[in-house]
């Protein structure tokens, strides 16, 4: 049984399971525009230091992409759970196939969504005056892939650990909801005091922030750049491992 | 090979310390190639724990065990590979559609999409499903998603299947289908491994029994060696006006072990009831005794559990 067939099996079928759920792929894709939409115009009111409302944008958007990643792929949990209470992943554990791959699947399902999330993202925010290159873009989305990875890992783990709903949802909006604060998604955190500042720093989705931004402005040799990208393949590649063990360990 | 299930000294204890709990405290099982074997006990006993660790789901803490020929603890894939699990409840997502989650499963027994296509279309016809195959599960009966259950059971042909109470929940008519495709699945040469709350279910698809009670194997046998271990079969006699000529008789037989008398009747307990039966009969007619009633009772399997485990086992479910 190879690996990346198991893997590629479990996508299907979970996409497929996806995708066969109209409801959620309307909210899904509606979310990034109506954040645009609703939350975008007031980046004009805040751009009075000199910043055309386009830069604002360029500020605004590869932050409101890895909040679409953190917050996307952290709730990516209690579709298992609900997996878990319709016994389909015990069912797959008896069989020979990969557990690495119940996971993998799952969470490449996830980050397809994701990038398709931040290209109609991007999309619609060129109207609004987005000027991103075309190389910019394709980088950011190689770390909000690594980032959805480390997200839906994490979350797919905590769901096999808590099993129940009741216990997910108020763990998850205490990690994510500081999280995301102290990331510097909204406004950059060069606008706030010194102690904050601090704080975020400590926050390795502070740095991927960074980069992404640097990467839409085009500045590849930013020394955001490299650091931001890197941590986020190590954290990644910690979550993946945590999420197989999750899955292998899983006593029910 | 003579047994498709075999182990020693089997046990599982959760929590360490001085909070650790012994599940299953040692079991020793034989389960012969080819039967129904039924695995009973009370809620806790530890009937649960024993099937997950013999399906590689949970690894035992002491003891060893070989499943269809492996190694439970060094080869768990190789014997996923030759068991077939239905766990206790539903397990097809409820919006694939059932062809849709068999041909998946065959895909993770290592099919090929054309193998597992036709395998999926020969499944559903077996259990009945092919009319429903294409409708998402959420919108079958109860005893339509547990025969899917059964169908991703044996979708790769497993020679070991283990069923986790198997008609819990179903009613009267889909249990009664249910009962005929396992009595199928032996016929073709399955081993069925199955737990059971209903004795009449024990009774009448197992070929063997084992009951558990506190993490330990209580009994084993088939259902009526049990029966005859706990009570033996019991004849009643009714001749109203020479009970005491009939009471003679019967308590000089050397093949009645007790006999007790209640107003017109005599109840002879027996070893064999089919044969003490037609003894009877034979002897009360040559002594000229014409009985109005005779009535054969065989002790249940309920009053077998009652005896191993003190509980009854409709109480414990």
């Amino acid at each position: 049984m190879s690996l990346l067939r198991d893997t590629w099996l479990q996508f299907r079928r979970a996409m497929w399971l996806t995708l066969h759920n109209p409801v959620w792929v309307v909210v899904g894709l509606t979310q990034p525009i109506l954040y645009l939409v609703l939350f975008g115009p007031l980046l004009n009111s805040v751009s009075g230091d000199g910043l055309t409302p386009g830069q604002a944008f360029d500020i605004y958007v590869p932050g409101l992409m890895v909040q679409l990643a953190v917050f996307g792929a952290a709730f990516v949990g209690f579709g298992l759970i609900d997996e878990m209470r319709e016994g389909v992943i015990e069912r797959m554990r008896v069989t020979p196939s990969s557990r690495l791959a119940l996971l993998l699947g799952r969470a490449g399902r996830d980050v397809l969504i994701l990038v398709a999330q931040a290209s109609l993202l991007a999309l619609v925010a060129i109207p609004f005056g987005l000027s991103v290159s075309l190389e910019g873009l394709v980088v950011v989305m190689a770390l909000l892939v690594l980032m959805g990875l480390l997200m839906a890992s994490i979350s797919y783990a905590l769901a096999l650990k808590l099993r129940n709903e009741d216990a997910f949802a108020p763990l998850l909006m205490t990690v994510t909801l500081p999280l995301l604060l102290l990331s510097g998604v909204l406004l950059p955190l060069t606008l706030a005091p010194d102690w904050l500042q601090t704080i975020a720093s400590i926050n390795p989705l502070s740095h991927a922030v960074d980069a992404a931004r640097a990467l839409f402005n085009g500045r590849f040799g930013d020394p955001s750049v490299v650091p931001g990208v890197v941590l986020m393949a190590v954290l990644a590649l910690g979550g993946v491992l945590i999420g197989r063990r999750a899955f292998e360990r899983m006593v029910a | 090979m003579a047994h498709i299930i075999e182990t020693r000294g089997l046990a599982r204890s959760f929590g360490t310390g001085t909070k650790a709990v012994e599940a299953v405290r040692g079991v020793d099982l034989a389960v012969a190639d080819g039967q129904v074997f039924g695995f009973l006990g009370p809620n806790g006993a530890g009937k649960t724990t024993t099937l997950r660790m013999l399906v590689t789901l949970l690894p035992p803490t002491a003891g060893e065990a070989r499943v269809v020929g492996h190694d439970l603890r060094t080869e768990p894939i190789e014997v996923r590979r030759r068991i077939g699990y239905v766990a206790q409840g539903f397990s097809s997502a409820s919006g694939m559609t059932g062809r849709g989650e068999l041909e998946m499963q065959g895909r993770l027994y290592g099919m090929d999409a054309r193998t597992a296509r036709d395998r999926a279309r020969e499944v559903l016809e077996q259990l009945d499903l092919a009319d429903a195959a294409d409708r998402p599960a959420r919108t079958w009966s109860g005893g339509m998603r547990r025969r899917l259950d059964v169908a991703m059971g044996i979708v790769h042909r497993p020679a070991l299947l283990f069923l986790d109470e198997p008609t819990t929940g179903l009613d009267p008519q889909a249990r009664a289908g249910l009962w005929q495709e396992i009595t199928a699945l032996r016929g073709s040469g399955t081993t069925v491994f199955l737990t059971t709350h209903y004795l009449d279910e024990a009774d009448a698809l197992c070929d063997r029994l084992a009951i558990i009670d506190h993490g330990r194997i209580v009994a084993e046998g088939t259902p009526d060696e049990l029966k005859q271990r706990i009570a033996g079969d019991v004849v009643t006699i009714g001749v109203p006006d020479r009970t005491d000529a009939v009471l003679a008789l019967v308590v000089r037989q050397p093949f009645v072990r007790e006999v007790t008398r209640d107003e017109h009747l005599v109840r002879a307990y027996v070893d064999k009831g089919e044969s003490a039966l037609p003894a009877l009969l034979r002897l009360l007619d040559g002594e000229g005794l014409a009985p109005d009633t005779l009535s054969l009772a065989r002790p249940s399997l309920d009053d077998v559990f009652l005896r191993q485990t003190g509980r009854s086992l409709r109480d414990a479910a």
